[in-house]
């Protein structure tokens, strides 16, 4: 559990279009209607590119930089494990990770110029002490909709922050088209339900 | 009023409408292009995309010489196209407040250069304010209006990705109305005749040491006291960094950083026993510091490349509670792609394996000079494929044998590829123009230009035409192609490869991402022998596995270019 005097650093991580900046957005917003200070930051632009694509949210009492440092993310919420593998650096050593279990080939894996590293997992354990491997696409496909994918990762997130349910159901009927939102809280609570 | 989370960007948009700004204009470009998207929500202002960033600044000049509060934006690189008014402008001051938006993008996440905009408030002699979040970013862009018209004089705002991109909490206020004042004729102020110029340089002068001693009191040059034995000059977010690092410090924050405020630094730097210099790219503050003869560690520890974060400022001043935490080694690269049916990607493709010089432009088409399609020689700066590969031809002459190419997308095209083109024509050039015309402005997220027949504010306009305008210009040659017709675009670029004297190509479809997508292309596995021609069009949806092209249905759009590139009939 977080407390709400220490910056709680989560750091999100995808491939453009997945669903990445929604995801940290619902994150920051919760934070702040929680009364506490809020920065979050990414790189927009080639957000729609397929490229890797980060978001940091920080919030707590007093936040300075918008930016997590190496080694300093109390989380990692990932969409994809090759980005996982990519931002691992990142984590604290006492911090928890959830990682789907996708994987995304990147355009230099497909046309042959790059090679996947063949033990993601076995790295994943060599480095992490507390991690998730969700099958969160999977579900999300199982649910009808894999734009939901970052939903459910978000409600696996929740289990291990102080808000309420129900502000994280709030901030998606906000900020979620109408016809959307069943599905997107439908996947928020399978993914509460998957750590 | 609420709290709400802003961008730094949504925040310079909301101080521009509490601050009663009544005209604001800008060409899109990384990190400055959601200021106007966020600016053309309020209606109370007029706001519209403008060809390029000098037009952009001229228009925004015009307003605020008529009397009404006018903001201009743009990225960095922007304002160098602007340049030429900028420098005008500080002589001619204004008659309602005039601020420029400069948003700069160290660690260029999206830009050609790390260029540091702070110095052009030093060479064209015009005040600087650095935010280091939202709330500044609005609450300076407020106190910009009331010094640009207090001091007569447009007002720099100096934003990096990082306060541009980032989100925090910023107190809304309401708006507090600035009547349009009217236009007056005042020729000794407007009209930059040598005799009225030389003036109006004297002016300027006088208005530049009176923002000094405002620069010396001013609350957003803010001391914040701490323990003495460190002492930390810093602006914009590399402030936020290092309050981060040095928690306990004494510091000297500064919101203006132009003109610098010598006797604050000064006292500053006299009660302290190490002076540290915390900013991004280059020793602006530094070299103004050092100037006064005090002593500061600044880049000689920090680096003068990428943007800064509490790591790097913390590892370069404070190396003894240094920390190294490296990537995982050899994690494939993923970068940024044309995007599956991106109508660049037809045309890539005919241009591939050519004996030719290709000169490239700004915009996704970028992208064409990676793998596979490595159809790009250059990309300099906007409208530089046209002019670059005339002067290419110029230089190889005749005995030359290859064909020089100069791909600029449409929105760029009508940016600055136009005096280009027109120079091809006047000086007897002998190049090929493509213009990649996906009828937006792609790369910075779908903003309407000329040729869209659609405003900023959502208005019908006329569109205009591409073709015709390479007409007027002087190009007799003009043929258009759909790029999603692979075989017809093939045979259209060699024969115009083939030919000689200046032409023009407009390879034109929508960008994928604003079409309806189709059904997803399939793969016959039975008939796929796994050549791997298909993977040339460089489509993120196309993968081979075991051997053989697999066709990903989440991604594909059902462009159809693969079915014809597919040469065994294999992809249906």
């Amino acid at each position: 559990m977080t407390k709400k005097e220490k910056i709680t650093n989560i750091l999100v991580c995808g491939v453009g279009g997945q669903g990445v900046l929604l995801l940290s957005d619902l994150l920051a917003e919760i934070a702040m209607n929680e009364g506490l200070d809020v920065k979050k930051s990414e790189v927009h632009g080639m957000a729609q590119r397929g490229g890797s694509v980060t978001s940091h949210i920080r919030f707590g009492k007093k936040v300075y930089s918008p930016l997590i440092t190496e080694g300093n993310a109390d989380f990692i919420v990932s969409l994809e494990k090759l980005e996982t593998l990519r931002y691992l650096h990142f984590l604290s050593p006492n911090g928890v990770l959830l990682s789907d279990n996708l994987i995304v080939e990147p355009l230099p894996v497909i046309i042959g110029l790059q090679e996947m590293p063949k033990d993601i997992n076995e790295r994943i354990k060599n480095r992490v002490k507390k991690f998730y491997l969700i099958d969160a696409f999977a579900k999300a496909k199982e649910l009808g909709n894999t734009r939901v994918q970052n939903m459910i990762m978000l409600g696996a997130l929740s289990n291990f922050l102080d808000f309420t349910p129900d502000t994280y159901h709030q901030a998606i009927r906000k900020n979620v088209k109408a016809k959307f939102v069943d599905i997107n809280i439908k996947a928020f609570e399978t993914g509460v339900g998957l750590v | 009023m609420p709290k709400v989370l802003l961008s730094g960007d949504e925040a310079v948009a909301r101080g521009a409408y509490e601050a009663g700004c009544k005209v604001a204009t800008a060409y899109p470009g990384t990190p400055s292009t959601e200021i106007l998207e966020n600016m053309a929500q309020y209606r109370e202002i007029y706001s519209e995309w403008s060809t390029n960033e000098k037009v952009a600044f001229e228009v925004a000049l015009g307003a605020a010489l008529a009397g009404a509060r006018s903001l201009v934006a743009m990225k960095h690189v922007g304002l160098n196209v602007a340049a030429d008014p900028l420098f005008s402008s500080a002589y001619i001051g204004v008659k309602a407040g005039f601020v420029i938006v400069s948003a700069d993008d160290p660690g260029l996440h999206s830009s050609q250069n790390e260029q540091d905009n702070r110095f052009y408030g030093l060479f064209a002699k015009i005040p600087v304010l650095c935010p280091s979040d939202s709330q500044e970013a609005k609450d300076f862009v407020k106190l910009a209006f009331d010094l640009s018209e207090q001091f007569d004089i447009p007002v720099l705002i100096r934003l990096t990705t990082r306060v541009a991109h980032s989100k925090s909490v910023v107190n809304l206020e309401d708006r507090v109305e600035h009547p349009v004042k009217g236009y007056e004729k005042v020729k000794e102020k407007t009209i930059l005749l040598p005799q009225f110029a030389r003036l109006r340089h004297y002016s300027l002068e006088e208005r530049l040491q009176k923002l000094a001693e405002y620069a010396e009191t001013t609350p957003i040059n803010r001391y914040e006291p701490g323990q003495k034995s460190i002492g930390v000059i810093a602006d914009g977010v590399a402030y936020q960094y290092a309050k981060e690092v040095f928690p306990k410090a004494s510091f000297l924050k500064l919101g203006m950083v132009h003109p610098f405020p010598k006797n604050l630094v000064k006292n500053f730097g006299q009660k302290v026993k190490r002076l540290l210099v915390v900013e991004e790219v280059d020793p602006f503050l530094e070299l103004q510091i050092k100037a006064l003869g005090l002593k500061a560690i600044g880049k000689d520890a920090l680096p003068k490349v990428d943007e800064l974060n509490p790591r790097i400022v913390q590892n370069s001043l404070y190396p003894e509670k240094k920390i190294e935490l490296k990537p995982e080694t050899d994690v494939p690269a993923r970068p940024p792609l044309l995007c599956p049916g991106c109508p660049h990607t037809g045309l890539f493709y005919a241009l591939q394996r050519q004996n030719i010089i290709i000169g490239g432009d700004i915009g996704c088409y970028t992208l064409g000079a990676l793998a596979p399609h490595n159809t790009m020689d250059t990309c300099i700066c906007m409208g530089a494929s046209i002019t670059f590969v005339h002067g290419v031809e110029k230089a190889l002459g005749k005995e030359d044998k290859r064909r020089k190419i100069a791909v600029i997308g449409d929105s760029t095209f009508f940016h600055m590829g136009v005096p280009g083109l027109i120079n091809v024509a006047y000086n007897r050039g002998n190049i090929v123009t493509i213009v990649v015309d996906n009828r937006t402005t792609g790369m910075t997220g779908h903003q309407d230009h000329p040729g869209t027949g659609k405003t900023l504010l959502g208005e019908t306009t006329k569109a205009l035409d591409i073709a015709a305008i390479a007409k007027a210009c002087g190009i007799e040659k003009v043929y258009t192609v759909d790029p999603y017709k692979i075989k017809e675009t093939k045979s259209l670029v060699r024969k115009v490869l083939a030919e000689e004297g200046p032409a023009v190509i407009i390879s034109s479809r929508p960008c994928a991402l604003l079409a309806t997508k189709n059904p997803s292309k399939q793969v016959l596995a039975d008939r796929c022998n796994g050549c791997k021609l298909c993977l040339s069009l460089g489509c993120p949806a196309i993968e081979i596995a075991e051997g053989k092209a697999i066709i990903n249905e989440a991604f594909c759009v059902g462009c159809g270019m693969c079915v014809e590139v597919c040469a065994r009939g294999a992809i249906l």
